[in-house]
C-alpha cells in the first residue's frame, strides 16, 4: 500500500511536470510576443515591458523561473487586466467555483445513487424504465444546451428562479441543475448495473435469510458494494464537471474560476491562461490521487499495489 | 425448488435409441458466424436500430440538404432577419438572415466528419500502440503503458484548450487535438484484450506452425478484439462530437461563416431570452438526437457483441 501510494505520487509530480513544460513551450511557440498590440510602443516602454514580464531572458532560464513561480505558486500578472494578478483571478473565482462543483457532484451522486437503486429493486418495471429513460437523454443532452433550457423554462416562461450571477441559494439552483444531470445520469446507470449484480450475490439471499429488513440489506449491504463502480468514476467525472463548470459559469454570467479562463482564452492573455490551466491540472491531477487511494481503502479485495491491467 | 418425490418414471426412457448416422449429423440450424449472430441480436434491440438507421439518415442527408437547399450555408439576407420558422425558412433565420435549416445541416456535416475522423484516428493509433504493447508484454509493454498512464492522467479537454488556443484554429487542429489525447482509452482496451487473447490455445497453434508476430497480430489478435474496438468507437463519436460543440461554445472552433452545431448555439445564446426560440433549438435538438442515438447504438452494440450473452 505504501510501495503503492509513492510510486503513485511520484507519477502524480511527473504529469504535473509535463503539463507544466507543455504549457509553457507551447505557449512560447505562438508567434510573436503576446506583449504586440496593433498600436506602435515606444521601444523603452516596450523593452520595460518585457523585462517586466522576464521575456528578454534566454528561454532556458525563462523556464526555470516558470518552473519556480509554479512550486512558490505565483503565476504573474495578467497582461490584458490591469492591476490584476493570475493569483489575485484564482483566489477571488476558485471558492465560487469549488462550491459550484461540490454541490453538483453531492447532488449528482446522492440523487443518482437513489435513481439507480429504485431503478434496480424494480428491474424491468415502469421506475426502472422511466429511470433509464431518463438516464440516458441526461447522458445525450450536452450541459451548454441544458443550460440554456432550464434557464427559458425556469427563469424565462416560469420565473422560478433567477437567471444569472451567484449570490444567493436561489440562484444556485439551475446552474447547478444544468451542470449535475449529465453526471447523474451516468451514475443513475452504473449504480443500476453494478446494483443487479450484487443483487443476486450470495451474501443478500443470506441476510435475506436471516430476516433482515430489506431496506437494512441495501443500504448494509447491496448498496456498500454496488457504490464500488462509483467511486472509480469519480476521477473522470471531477474532469467532465470541471470543464462544465468553463460553460455554465459563462452562461450563468457566474464569477467564478471557469468565467476567467473563458475570458482568458477570448482575449488570448497568455500568462492567465498559462497559470489557470496549470492550476487546474494540478487540481485535477491531486483529485484523481486522492479518489485512487480512497478506492483502494473502501474495497479490500484491491491490492494497490498490483500492476495495473493484470486484472482486465 | 422441484418436487423430486411426484416425478413419474416412463418406460420409454430405457429403450435403446433409434440408430441412423444422417439423423445424427444434420444440422439443426443453420451455423451462424460471429458476425452474423452479432448482427441478429442487434436487430432484436429496437431502439439500437433506430439510433442505426437515424445515424444513416443523418449521414445521407447531411451530403444531400446543403447541396439541394435553395438557401446557402454562408449566404446572407439582411431584411430576413431573425424570422421565426416558416414556409420558406423550416428552421427560421439568425440575426444576419441566413437560413437555419441549411446551416443546421451543414453542421452535421461538420459534426459528424469531426467525430468520425477522430474515431478513425483514435482507432488506428490505439489498434498499433495497444496491439504492439500488449503482445510484446514485458519491458515494453510497462515502459508503454507507464507512458499511457501518464498520458491518461493529463486532463483531455485542458490539453485541447491549450492546443487550440495555440494552434490556428480550423476543422484540421480540431481533430488533431482531440485525438492527441484521445487514441489512448483506445489503446487501453486494445491491450487489455491482446494480453488476454494472446495466451489461449488457438494462438498457440499458430505459433506452432510458423506464424509471424504480424500475421498473429492480424490474423488471430485482432479479429477478436474487434467486439470492444467498435463499442468504443461508437462512444467515441458522440464524445468527439460533443467536444466539437463545447470547443465551438467556448470560441474556439470552426470560425465564421461557417457553422457548427456548437458555434450555432454559441451565436444564439444572446437571444434565447428574447424569444428567438428556434435558433437555439434546432442545433440543440440535433446534438441531443445525434448523442443519443450513437449512444443507443452504442448499448445495443455492447450487448450484441458480446460473446458471453450469446445464445
Amino acid at each position: 500500500m505504501v510501495k503503492y501510494i509513492i510510486q503513485r505520487f511520484l507519477m502524480m509530480i511527473v504529469t504535473i511536470l509535463i503539463i507544466a513544460t507543455l504549457t509553457f513551450f507551447l505557449m512560447h511557440a505562438i508567434p510573436g510576443s503576446p506583449l504586440d498590440s496593433d498600436r506602435t510602443t515606444n521601444p523603452a516602454i516596450q523593452e520595460n515591458l518585457e523585462k517586466f514580464y522576464k521575456l528578454d531572458q534566454p528561454l532556458s532560464s525563462q523556464y526555470v523561473s516558470y518552473l519556480k513561480s509554479i512550486i512558490t505558486f505565483d503565476f504573474g500578472p495578467s497582461i490584458k487586466k490591469p492591476n490584476e494578478t493570475v493569483n489575485s483571478l484564482i483566489s477571488r473565482g476558485f471558492p465560487i467555483s469549488f462550491e459550484l462543483g461540490m454541490v453538483t457532484i453531492l447532488v449528482a451522486v446522492i440523487s443518482g445513487v437513489i435513481l439507480g437503486t429504485l431503478a434496480a429493486l424494480r428491474h424491468n418495471g415502469v421506475v426502472d424504465y422511466l429511470a433509464m429513460t431518463f438516464a440516458v437523454v441526461g447522458i445525450s443532452l450536452p450541459n451548454f444546451i441544458l443550460a440554456t433550457l432550464v434557464i427559458k423554462v425556469f427563469a424565462g416562461e416560469l420565473g422560478w428562479f433567477p437567471a444569472a450571477t451567484w449570490q444567493s441559494p436561489m440562484h444556485m439552483v439551475l446552474p447547478t441543475l444544468a451542470l449535475a444531470t449529465g453526471p447523474m445520469a451516468i451514475i443513475a446507470r452504473l449504480t443500476r448495473a453494478s446494483m443487479l449484480e450484487v443483487l443476486t450475490q450470495d451474501y443478500i439471499k443470506m441476510a435475506k435469510a436471516k430476516g433482515l429488513k430489506p431496506w437494512k440489506i441495501i443500504i448494509r449491504y447491496a448498496l456498500r458494494n454496488a457504490m464500488m463502480p462509483v467511486v472509480t468514476i469519480m476521477g473522470t467525472m471531477l474532469a467532465s464537471i470541471l470543464t462544465g463548470t468553463f460553460v455554465i459559469e459563462k452562461i450563468f454570467a457566474i464569477p467564478g474560476m471557469g468565467k476567467y479562463f473563458v475570458e482568458s482564452i477570448n482575449n488570448r492573455d497568455y500568462p492567465v491562461i498559462m497559470g489557470t490551466t496549470v492550476f487546474y491540472s494540478t487540481f485535477l491531477v491531486v483529485m484523481l490521487f486522492l479518489v485512487d487511494i480512497v478506492y483502494g481503502i473502501l474495497d479490500p479485495r484491491i491490492k494497490l499495489h498490483k500492476k495495473e491491467g493484470d486484472a482486465s | 425448488m422441484t418436487n423430486i418425490h411426484k416425478v413419474e418414471v416412463k418406460d420409454e426412457w430405457f429403450k435403446p435409441k433409434e440408430k441412423g448416422l444422417e439423423k445424427v449429423e444434420t444440422v439443426v440450424r443453420p451455423s451462424l458466424s460471429y458476425w452474423a449472430d452479432a448482427w441478429r441480436r442487434l436487430q432484436k434491440n429496437k431502439l439500437a436500430m433506430i439510433g442505426l438507421f437515424f445515424l444513416i439518415f443523418l449521414g445521407v442527408a447531411a451530403i444531400l440538404i446543403p447541396m439541394l437547399s435553395p438557401h446557402s450555408v454562408t449566404g446572407t439576407d439582411l431584411p430576413n432577419q431573425n424570422k421565426a420558422p416558416s414556409m420558406q425558412h423550416w428552421f427560421g433565420t439568425d440575426e444576419l438572415g441566413r437560413d437555419v435549416f441549411t446551416r443546421t445541416w451543414y453542421g452535421a456535416r461538420i459534426s459528424l466528419f469531426v467525430g468520425l475522423m477522430a474515431a478513425i484516428i483514435d482507432v488506428t493509433i490505439g489498434i498499433i500502440y495497444g496491439g504492439i504493447s500488449g503482445y510484446k508484454g514485458g519491458k515494453v509493454d510497462l515502459v508503454m503503458m507507464r507512458i499511457i498512464e501518464i498520458l491518461y492522467g493529463l486532463p483531455h479537454l485542458l490539453v485541447v484548450i491549450l492546443l487550440l488556443v495555440v494552434m490556428e484554429p480550423s476543422l484540421t487542429t480540431i481533430i488533431v487535438a482531440l485525438t492527441i489525447t484521445g487514441w489512448v482509452g483506445m489503446a487501453r482496451i486494445v491491450r487489455g484484450q491482446v494480453l488476454q487473447i494472446k495466451n489461449y490455445e488457438f494462438v498457440t497453434a499458430s505459433k506452432s506452425f510458423g506464424a509471424g508476430t504480424s500475421r498473429i497480430i492480424r490474423k488471430n489478435l485482432l479479429p477478436n478484439t474487434m467486439g470492444p474496438i467498435i463499442v468504443q468507437m461508437t462512444l467515441t463519436v458522440p464524445s468527439a462530437i460533443f467536444s466539437e460543440a463545447f470547443l465551438s461554445f467556448l470560441g474556439l472552433g470552426i470560425q465564421a461563416p461557417y457553422a457548427s452545431w456548437g458555434v450555432m448555439a454559441n451565436d444564439a445564446l444572446p437571444v434565447i431570452l428574447s424569444g428567438d426560440w428556434w435558433r437555439l433549438f434546432f442545433p440543440a435538438l440535433f446534438i441531443a438526437i445525434t448523442m443519443f442515438a450513437f449512444n443507443v447504438l452504442g448499448d445495443g452494440l455492447q450487448d450484441a457483441l458480446d460473446p458471453k450473452l450469446r445464445g
